[in-house]
């Protein structure tokens, strides 16, 4: 690429003849002294099919072909699931991460913590995804400019700038379709001139000047059971697993305090960066500035000598006859103990043997769907009523002359339970420091299915 | 070298302007011309280029939206540089980002025209907009051209006195980028990394020690000092400094203190925290007593507990960085408080689960109880991808003891059954490898495995194979039964390392399967040609092994086999059959050895070792690259084995030396500013509101763990007081500089008229620093500031940067007027950073060697009398005024003679010598209309009339600078033309230099400590 241009001529200097030929007499000391770059030196964003569309360099340019390693590996794993997120190259090391069809590829030199750059990966998509409300091929191609500028403020030589959301929406303003227009008209950009003040101040996350007419503070309190069930309906392993998510907007500079009315339920917790640690530990009070808009205040794991109230049962049958190509299959969906709410949105997932040609099912409730490619099976089971328990039976098709599969399948199940923590988990009170107006505070629960699995 | 390069960038610099100033309205003549260079070029570029030219921002915004979409797909967009380079002064911010983007880019591949560029970055560090100086920075120091690398050096210098931290992290950056680009200059970035190590902001302290990690790791003694400092911030850094951070910390730790981990039960811990901070008296006397048991160094327990709230950080990467520390530096008792968030991690997406998964394993080996209560967590799902798996059941495995081992084997035994074949495998090699750790249920997993003999999969038979044979190694006593029934698998088997296992057990074991083995060797003999060489070789040494034991019914078939192998295709397989035939088949030439062949083949051999792949990873530091990969990435630095006996604790106590204190006292002053001054109070004192605060926030940030159970309010009174402790620990170099600062600040208070004068004279060019100073305290003030203190907590030596400067001018301005000997030799050392002025660009790295020569020239007599000394050392440094080529072949040099100056007392005598290096005569040199700063005053030196090609001329004039260091510009004109100059002096060349002793030095300086308290105008004119 190099040097394929003939020497371009400035249009309006002309250099002194002599000038040119002092800079001649310097060696240059190109390529010479690179054995020492730490961090991410550059990236590259890879499709499903392939396509390296986007590529960024930090330091020096680093060829594509770097990324045949990466294809390699990708071909040697099957699934993309399975590619290694951490590849070595005779020259370079590559640590990708994949997210949302999208492989983020990252060139390295030297020794890093390879969690410091899976993390600022998951970051950048993180922040696409909040820029672009997707974080898709398409959408990063659309925005390029932006996914640009980003990419700039994000790191600086490889090593991560401003990471924070609410600082970088100060520095590059997301695009809305209002803004393009007005842009277009007026010419003005989407990038702002002065620093954010965050940055400077005790307190990064949050932007000055915020404004609202109305006052909100809104919490959800979302757990996730995660468990594994055995053949027999037994709990072989069961944790619950929860978020506050918070959508804040308050004006000002609030200081929030929010207290629970069993926080020992609590055994071990992650702080979003705001959150006074000192005051958790003697009050057990969740105390902070928080940032402006949607973020995530806590995540918690509640103490595993709990025992987790399993909301929902599973009846199976599902076998395979020998030397015949069929099967059967039959599972029964049932509410167990829910403190009275209704069990919604569930869904069933069920990755078929290989051997699996097709399926006949009826659905007593909902729909099913079946993949003879992935192999999977879908049923959509919707809200569960205790009169009328939602089934799905019928014949497996196998290929002929296969051998029987072993196993079952395992059956993942997702649901959703409104208004309720199963946990136990109850907010007591928010307070509200350091301005004057009443906001309007909310809290809403929810329980949801994590990682269920039903083994069969 | 670095002269040229030096030469040519200050050229370029003057040069550029011109060139920005014609390229706002472009459609000169001169673009046709240029454009037909281009028109072999693809002409699809035209279009950009046009709009690149055009004057509607709009136009060029959206062509450079097109020229970075071509960037972003990796396409060619270099033949564009020169276009876009001219718009890299557009005053739209978004153009001029983007011209950024494709600079940074493109730089590097076309060095000469991005040069072009350089000015703009230059003017644009001198921003009074933070953000702007900021990013003019790192542009110009991503700008991988090496003949910049002077002005880059310049601009990081000046950078990291800023008053903007956000402007001290960036130059933090750029050291990096510049070591990478030229490592020769080492040893001055060091310098300005040690400046930067002092910084108390929490943004900048991620960022110099990635500088310091990358350019100095080895250099540990900069830590010392900034160690407690460090600790105290981490809390309130951001968290990928704090990554950097902490394991730069740890690597400190195992160099600084002894292993918690010897005397691990008898540990005599200091928990009672009022200890802690107390005076480093104190400390210093505990460290004293000779410890019979193990005391965990205070600083090594600070450092634990400040990280230790780190683990509930929300990123990854910071809690696997505090794991790693507190394996590698906590007692071992307490490294078990890291599981459970390592645990949490695992609920995280599949690249971080992988990582964690990794080090848990190698964890888990060594120590197992600090994962047992997580058990359940390491259960495989079938959604898991492979790898995660895997790595799963490893840890399952190392987990494994006699009284969890029946749950994990029921756990296993549906894995086994998986779909995922490959894991299955995996899963039966965990089997084995229970069952060789556990005694207990070897007989339950043989038996097992046995059973998955007749699977239907074959990688899972064959697995079993492998497995049940290294089993039986290790118990070989009566499992005759297992082996006929792998014998007759023989036939169905056809996966070849399972066929191996199964020929090399028979042939191990034959004498117990007397019957069966030969019968499996005429098997196998007939199908020799077409098995794996694996299992080829396998034949042979079971044929070797029957004729050994049973030669009666084998020796011909092993015969037939020997031949078989004797033409082959592989060389190994030839090899093996010749050796085997050498050993075992007696003739005249076998010699000695085939006595043995019994003894040979049929030794006992020792059992495998059934290991866990992670066993030997522990040597990596874990969480990091190398440690992963398990071989040693480029860069990785070792963790050094603690010291048997540590080293002098003494060295982190923020205290300054007794032999440094001259030093300091003149070091001091670069850090501190006078709060008494009204002038620049504003600024300062919110900067101290916000270092004083972040302080405090820090100190309790740390302290809240400390009082896990104390109540709240007695944590409040102890933070705020160990935060005092702490900051008048590390400024206690400062304070004392305070006695020395004295002179200038009670002779301000003194004259007030010569002081308001001295505005008046620095008025000009405060008007650019002070409008800095007014915007970034303006933003600051914005920022909330709680708890405002007014401890003279330090304003590092960027706040007084613009302040300093005019500072002097003030003190230097009636210290002339009262000619003080002492005070001109105690003024002005101050400033060991180049001053920013509006110009500054060359001088920089002429000033500290001539500073130094000054101070130098001080200590050097005994006299107890103050001299002025004579110059003992005059530096030939000149420095460039004119190039010959801007100078049209004129060239100007001038330096300071260090003499006293014919033309008055105030002036500064320069020497300017001009050269012409044209082939015609210049005639009628002599100096042209100045434009001065008030005050200041040029005796002209006497006009040259002619100037012969090729001859130069020396000539002397006197600037009076009015004690500033501002530029004085003046033109510098021939008959017919006329050049721009400027003269900007050093500091020192300002002085005038004095000799006394130290004695004497004592003596002055107490007696300003003693003015300064007193305060009293009369005081000081006695004593002068």
């Amino acid at each position: 690429m190099r040097g394929s241009l003939p020497p371009a001529e400035p249009f309006t200097f002309q250099p002194h003849p002599e000038a040119r030929d002092i800079r001649r007499e310097l060696p240059r000391h190109r390529g010479k002294h690179r054995q020492r770059q730490k961090m991410i030196h550059s990236l590259f964003l890879i499709n499903c099919s392939g396509d390296i569309f986007l590529e960024k360099h930090w330091k020096s340019v680093v060829s594509q072909s770097v990324c045949d390693y990466f294809f390699e590996a990708q071909e040697k794993a099957i699934d993309v699931e399975n590619v290694p997120p951490v590849i070595s190259t005779p020259h370079h090391y590559l640590i990708s991460i994949y997210r949302d069809k999208i492989f983020f590829v990252s060139v390295i030199q030297t020794e890093v913590p390879p969690l410091f750059v899976i993390e600022f990966l998951h970051r950048v998509a993180d922040t696409f995804q909040d820029y672009f409300g997707e974080c898709s091929e398409t959408a990063i191609k659309d925005n390029v400019v932006i996914v640009y500028e980003l990419l700039e403020e994000m790191l600086d030589n490889g090593f991560p700038l401003a990471t924070e959301s609410n600082i970088l929406k100060e520095l590059i303003k997301p695009p809305t379709i209002l803004r393009s227009v007005v842009n277009s008209i007026t010419g003005s950009s989407n990038v702002g001139d002065t620093l954010p003040t965050g940055q400077l101040s005790n307190i990064p996350w949050r932007r000055a000047g915020v404004k609202y007419t109305n006052n909100e503070a809104y919490f959800d309190v979302i757990e996730e059971i995660d468990a594994i069930i055995d053949k027999s309906g037994s709990t072989v392993f069961a944790e619950i697993q929860g978020v506050i998510d918070s959508c804040i907007k308050l004006s000002g500079m609030p200081d929030l305090s929010l207290s629970f009315m069993n926080p020992r339920l609590l055994d071990d917790v992650s702080f979003h960066p705001c959150i006074r640690f000192k005051r958790w530990e003697s009050e057990r009070v969740l105390s902070f500035i928080p940032p402006d808009g949607n973020f995530r205040l806590i995540s918690y794991r509640v103490s595993s000598q709990n025992l987790v109230a399993i909301p929902v049962y599973v009846k199976h049958m599902i076998s395979f006859k020998e030397n015949s190509s069929s099967g059967r299959f039959d599972v029964t969906i049932g509410p167990k103990q829910n403190m009275g709410k209704t069990v919604e949105g569930v869904v069933m997932t069920v990755h078929m043997p290989k051997a699996v040609l097709n399926m006949n099912l009826t659905a007593t409730q909902g729909s099913y769907t079946f993949d003879p490619v992935t192999k999977v099976l879908t049923w959509d089971v919707g809200k569960i009523t205790p009169q009328k328990l939602p089934n799905l039976k019928g014949i497996v098709n196998l290929q002929s002359g296969a051998p029987k599969p072993e196993e079952n399948p395992s059956l993942n199940i997702q649901f959703k339970i409104q208004q309720l923590a199963i946990s136990g988990l109850k907010v007591n009170r928010l307070d509200m420091y350091g301005e004057k107006y009443k906001p309007f505070k909310g809290v809403k629960y929810i329980t949801k299915a994590g990682k269920f699995q039903v083994r069969t | 070298m670095s002269g040229n390069g030096h030469g040519y960038g200050e050229q370029a610099g003057e040069a550029a302007p011109e060139l920005a100033q014609e390229a706002a309205p472009t459609t000169a003549p001169s673009v046709p011309a240029a454009f037909g260079l281009f028109s072999s070029d693809t002409k699809k570029n035209e279009d950009l280029k046009q709009m690149l030219e055009s004057s509607k921002d709009s136009a060029k915004l959206d062509a450079m939206k097109r020229i970075v979409g071509m960037i972003a797909k990796g396409k060619n967009a270099s033949e564009l540089f020169p276009a876009v380079v001219k718009n890299v002064a557009s005053k739209n911010i978004e153009i001029k980002k983007l011209v950024y983007v494709y600079l940074m880019r493109y730089a590097e591949e076309q060095q000469d025209l991005a040069l072009l560029s350089i000015s703009t970055f230059q003017r644009a560090l001198k921003d009074p907009n933070q953000l702007i100086r900021a990013s003019a920075l790192r542009v110009l120091s991503s700008i991988r051209v090496p003949i910049i690398v002077p002005i880059m050096m310049l601009a990081i210098k000046e950078a990291s006195s800023d008053l903007s931290p956000y402007v001290r992290k960036n130059a933090a950056h750029a050291i990096q980028k510049l070591y990478s680009l030229d490592p020769e200059q080492k040893e001055m970035l060091i310098e300005v990394i040690e400046k930067l190590l002092k910084d108390r902001s929490t943004l900048v302290a991620g960022s110099v020690v990635m500088a310091f990690e990358e350019v100095c790791p080895d250099r540990i003694d900069l830590i010392h000092k900034n160690y407690r400092k460090l600790c105290n911030l981490l809390v309130d850094v951001e968290e990928w400094g704090q990554v950097v951070i902490i394991h730069m910390l740890t690597r400190y730790a195992r160099t600084q203190f002894i292993s918690p981990w010897k005397t691990d039960d008898d540990i005599v811990e200091e928990h009672s925290e009022n200890n802690f901070y107390e005076s480093d008296e104190e400390q210093k006397e505990k460290d004293r007593n000779v410890k019979k048991t193990y005391t965990m160094d205070p600083d090594h327990r600070l450092l634990l507990r400040n990280t230790k709230p780190l683990l509930q950080s929300r990123n990854a990467a910071v809690v696997m960085a505090v794991a790693q520390l507190y394996w590698h530096l906590a007692p071992k008792s307490e490294a078990g408080i890291v599981s459970k968030s390592l645990v949490r991690l695992l609920r995280s997406n599949r690249e971080v689960q992988y990582i964690v998964l990794q080090n848990i394993a190698t964890m888990s080996i060594q120590r197992k109880g600090m994962f047992e209560p997580y058990l359940k967590s390491f259960y495989v799902r079938s959604t898991d991808p492979t790898m995660i798996k895997t790595l799963k059941l490893e840890i399952l495995t190392n987990l494994a003891n006699e009284a969890n081992i029946s749950t994990l084997l029921r756990e296993f035994q549906t894995y086994v059954k998986s779909q995922d074949k490959q894991f299955a495998a995996a899963t039966i090699q965990a089997i084995g490898r229970c069952a060789t750790n556990i005694t207990e249920v070897t007989d339950t997993c043989l038996n097992g495995l046995v059973c998955l003999l007749s699977n239907r999969d074959e990688t899972v038979v064959a697995e079993s194979v492998v497995v049940i044979k290294k089993l039986l190694q290790t118990q070989p006593a009566h499992h005759g039964e297992i082996i006929k029934h792998m014998a007759k698998l023989l036939d169905n088997i056809t996966v070849p390392v399972a066929r191996a296992s199964i020929l090399w057990l028979i042939g191990e074991y034959c004498e117990r399967v007397p019957k069966i083995a030969p019968d499996v060797l005429r098997k196998t003999a007939k199908s020799f040609t077409n098995e794996d060489d694996l299992v080829k070789l396998q034949i042979l040494s079971l044929g070797a092994k029957l004729y050994l034991t049973n030669s009666k019914q084998t020796k011909l078939l092993t015969q037939y086999v020997l031949n078989l192998g004797k033409y082959d295709q592989s060389y190994d397989i030839r090899d093996r059959t010749r050796f085997i035939r050498q050993l075992i088949v007696p003739n005249e030439k076998s010699g000695a050895l085939s006595k043995y062949a019994k003894k040979i083949f049929l030794a006992q051999k020792p059992a495998p070792l059934l290991e866990s792949p992670f066993k030997d990873r522990d040597h990596f530091q874990l969480g990091t690259l190398s440690h992963t990969l398990n071989s040693r990435a480029t860069g990785y630095l070792e963790l050094s084995d603690w010291p048997d006996v540590a080293p002098d604790p003494a060295v982190r106590n923020v205290e300054v030396a007794e032999s440094a204190k001259e030093w300091t006292a003149i070091l001091g002053k670069t850090k501190k500013e006078k709060p008494t001054e009204k002038f620049y109070s504003e600024s300062e004192e919110e900067e101290d509101e916000s270092a004083s605060t972040s302080a405090t926030e820090s100190e309790s940030g740390s302290e809240s763990e400390k009082e896990d159970k104390e109540e709240g309010s007695s944590d409040e009174s102890s933070a705020s007081s160990s935060s005092s402790e702490e900051s008048s620990d590390s400024e206690s170099d400062s304070k004392e500089s305070i006695a020395k600062k004295a002179s200038g600040a009670v002779k301000e208070s003194n004259a007030e008229e010569i002081k308001r004068k001295a505005k008046g004279i620095s008025k000009t060019r405060n008007t650019s620093s002070s409008s800095d100073t007014a915007s970034s305290s303006s933003e600051e003030s914005s920022s909330d500031s709680k708890s405002v203190s007014d401890s003279r907590s330090d304003s590092d030596s960027g706040k007084s940067r613009s302040a300093t400067s005019s500072k002097k001018e003030e003190k230097t301005a009636q210290d002339r007027k009262t000619a003080s000997k002492q005070d001109v030799f105690l003024l002005d050392l101050d400033d060991f950073h180049p001053v920013t002025t509006p110009v500054a660009v060359p001088t920089a790295a002429v000033l500290s060697p001539s500073l130094t020569a000054d101070l130098e020239g001080l200590s050097l007599s005994g006299s107890s009398v103050i001299d002025v000394t004579t110059q003992v050392f005059v530096p030939t440094k000149t420095h460039e005024m004119l190039h010959r080529m801007t100078g049209k072949g004129l060239s100007a040099h001038y330096h300071f003679s260090r003499q006293p100056d014919m033309f008055g007392d105030h002036m500064v005598s320069v020497q300017v010598t001009v050269t012409n290096t044209t082939d015609q005569k210049i005639e009628n040199i002599h100096i042209g209309e100045a434009k001065l700063p008030l005050g200041m005053r040029i005796h002209e030196f006497n006009p040259i009339e002619c100037l012969e090609p090729g001859g130069s001329a020396t000539v002397s004039m006197g600037i009076d600078f009015c004690d500033s260091t501002q530029t004085a510009s003046f033109q510098l004109c021939t008959k017919d033309d006329h050049f721009n100059v400027n003269i900007q002096p050093p500091v020192g060349e300002l002085l005038l230099p004095v000799t006394m002793s130290e004695k004497d030095f004592k003596k002055e300086q107490a007696c300003l400590s003693a003015l300064y308290l007193l305060s009293n105008p009369r005081d000081a004119d006695r004593n002068e």
